[in-house]
């Protein structure tokens, strides 16, 4: 890939990442998902499933890079994809506090159009106990939270700027843990999910293969380290 | 929101309500006169057209929820939970076509005077069929208000005679390969069951239809119960088999998660699920143009206490959920 198409395929990839958020505008502007049994159930999962996916997508791009030296220009991908995660997951978070959760958000909305502007908060303060409840006593809210807390942390410190004033080795130090994200994603899945359910199999099976590819290629470059130490010693 | 539609929508969506009512109420009447047809093809011994949801003669019922609007029918059709043919919500619509609800019979079996195998058409006209409007409540914490069409099990279970020694009864839901997805990690095929008391209930219904017509595959064509004061899953779908047992009979959810499905799973908004709360539901009853769903209180036996609450008096309902 010659370094002057990057900007152009980077811009088709925005495009590409943004399509999901369209066709949800689209079927909330010719009323199919308020056709919809239960919108609110729809639309947590359908921006749970797209942060995830696009977790995995940006958690591929190392494992993919290393096939091929050839490949090398995919790690330039792989800050937008992952803010882009974190787009899908705070939509994900945000639909879960504005509509999940039991917030009255037409109540919030009549009283800021009636100049009300407290109100929304006001309405927040209803549910926060209820909200607060899951965060205790809910195993799947709370490994949702992390994963979520950690994007925001890789996402907060993804600009340049950043890299260089924490200094590159802690700046890698704390973006590996996009895998702990990872993993904590699909756990959240599993444990969400009822007994019997195996929906979450496939993005286990993509995942378990992302970590099982850098486990391998950790060990293959340790054995060449002590097969070239062997032979640099005799 | 008309301008903003584009995909036909059901004439109960924009028609408002009673014009709608009114309409459905002479289309009804004037339909009857077929269900009686069919009726009487089906007591005859005839062989029954599978035509999908047919209509059928009812009478109304005082047991109607008038403090909630009636979930509009195409929402009620499309968001079912019916693991024989897939677990996400939108999977029981999609592939329930797939489902031969005809011929079909009832097995009546175990502690019972006469066992016996009743065929549909005679099961369906033992007993004149009534409408009631119920309130349904799913354990994953939403919850509709849905007319159903059939008659109180009771009658079915005086008319069978169970034999004294009988405390339950189980209902056993078709499990076919050839037509049905039947997940692997859920032991088939169905079962629920409940105590001879909620069993012989005026609440709990034998259901042949919802919204005046024949079950749709999806909703468990072509007889289910519904027990209203109970979470959804208790009320078991496509039955082919009701058998009267003396020991607690072993239940599909309460099998696979003890610690999440309780045998009674009464509706109860001081016990929560694991993983969700029940003081609150989701009340999916909206006719159309808002994407927004009302959270509601959850009510102690979903709103039928006067009727039922007395049959567990004395019982602790935080351990016994
Ligand atoms: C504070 C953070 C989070 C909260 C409160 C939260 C909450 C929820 C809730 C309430 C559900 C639906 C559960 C149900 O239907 O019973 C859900 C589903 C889901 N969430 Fe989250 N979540 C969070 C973070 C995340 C993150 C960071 C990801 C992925 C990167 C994620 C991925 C998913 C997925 C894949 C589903 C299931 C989708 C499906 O069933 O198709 N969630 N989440």
């Amino acid at each position: 890939m010659p370094t002057r198409a990057i900007p152009y395929l980077k811009a088709v990839l925005h495009l590409l990442c943004l399509l999901p958020m369209l066709y949800l505008a689209q079927q909330y502007r010719n009323g199919a998902l308020a056709n919809l049994a239960d919108p609110t159930n729809y639309l947590t999962h359908f921006t749970g499933d797209w942060a995830l996916w696009l977790l995995l997508v940006d958690l591929a791009i190392t494992p993919v890079r290393r096939l091929n030296p050839s490949l090398a220009w995919l790690i330039r991908l792989r800050r937008m994809l992952g803010l882009w995660a974190f787009f899908y997951a705070t939509l994900h978070l945000a639909i879960y506090v504005l509509l999940f959760s039991g917030y009255d958000l037409p109540t919030a909305w009549a009283g800021l159009q009636a100049g009300h502007l407290g109100e929304p908060w006001n309405q927040l303060k209803l549910i926060w106990p209820r909200m607060l409840d899951d965060v205790e006593k809910r195993p799947f809210i709370q490994v949702g939270l992390f994963a979520w807390v950690l994007l925001f942390a890789l996402a907060a410190t993804s600009p340049q700027r950043v890299l260089r004033a924490m200094g590159g080795k802690n700046w890698q130090r704390l973006h590996r843990t996009i895998y702990l994200a990872g993993i904590a994603a699909v756990v959240h899945y599993w444990w969400l999910v009822k007994a019997g359910v195996r929906t979450p199999w496939k993005v286990t099976a993509v995942l378990a293969v992302l970590l099982l590819a850098r486990v391998v290629y950790a060990a293959m470059k340790r054995s060449q380290k002590t097969r070239t130490a062997a032979s640099t010693a005799i | 929101m008309l301008l903003r539609t584009e995909k036909p929508i059901p004439s109960s969506e924009i028609t408002p309500q009673e014009v709608y009512e009114s309409f459905t109420m002479t289309r009804r009447r004037m339909l009857s006169g077929l269900g009686a047809v069919g009726a009487a093809a089906a007591a005859a011994g005839l062989p029954q057209l599978a035509l999908g949801e047919t209509p059928l003669k009812f009478a109304t019922s005082n047991y109607t929820v008038n403090d909630r609007a009636t979930t509009p029918e195409s929402k009620a059709k499309s968001y079912n939970n019916f693991y024989e043919f897939g677990e996400q919500k939108d999977d029981p619509a999609r592939n329930a076509h797939k489902l031969k609800t005809s011929p079909w019979s009832v097995q009546i079996e175990g502690l019972v005077k006469t066992p016996q195998t009743l065929d549909l058409g005679k099961l369906m006209a033992l007993r004149p069929i009534e409408q009631r409007v119920y309130r349904f409540r799913c354990v994953e914490a939403w919850s509709m208000v849905i007319p159903w069409d059939g008659f109180p099990l009771a009658e079915l279970i005086k008319f069978v005679n169970p034999l004294s020694s009988a405390k339950f009864v189980q209902f056993i839901s078709l499990a076919d390969r050839k037509t049905e997805d039947l997940p692997s990690g859920i032991s088939w095929p169905y079962s629920e069951g409940l105590r001879m008391d909620e069993a012989m209930n005026p609440l709990t219904l034998l259901t042949f239809g919802s919204y005046g017509q024949t079950l749709a595959n999806q909703q468990g064509a072509p007889v289910r119960v519904i027990i209203p004061w109970k979470y959804g899953f208790k009320s078991a779908k496509s039955i082919v088999k009701i058998r009267f047992v003396d020991k607690m009979p072993p239940t599909t959810w309460n099998d696979l998660n003890p610690g999440e499905y309780g045998f009674y799973s009464n509706v109860n908004p001081t016990v929560d699920h694991p993983r969700w709360s029940q003081a609150h539901e989701r009340l999916l009853n909206s006719s159309g143009n808002s994407l927004f769903v009302k959270s509601v209180p959850t009510l102690p036996f979903n709103g039928y206490a006067n009727e039922v609450a007395s049959m567990y008096a004395g019982m602790d309902l935080k351990r016994n959920y």
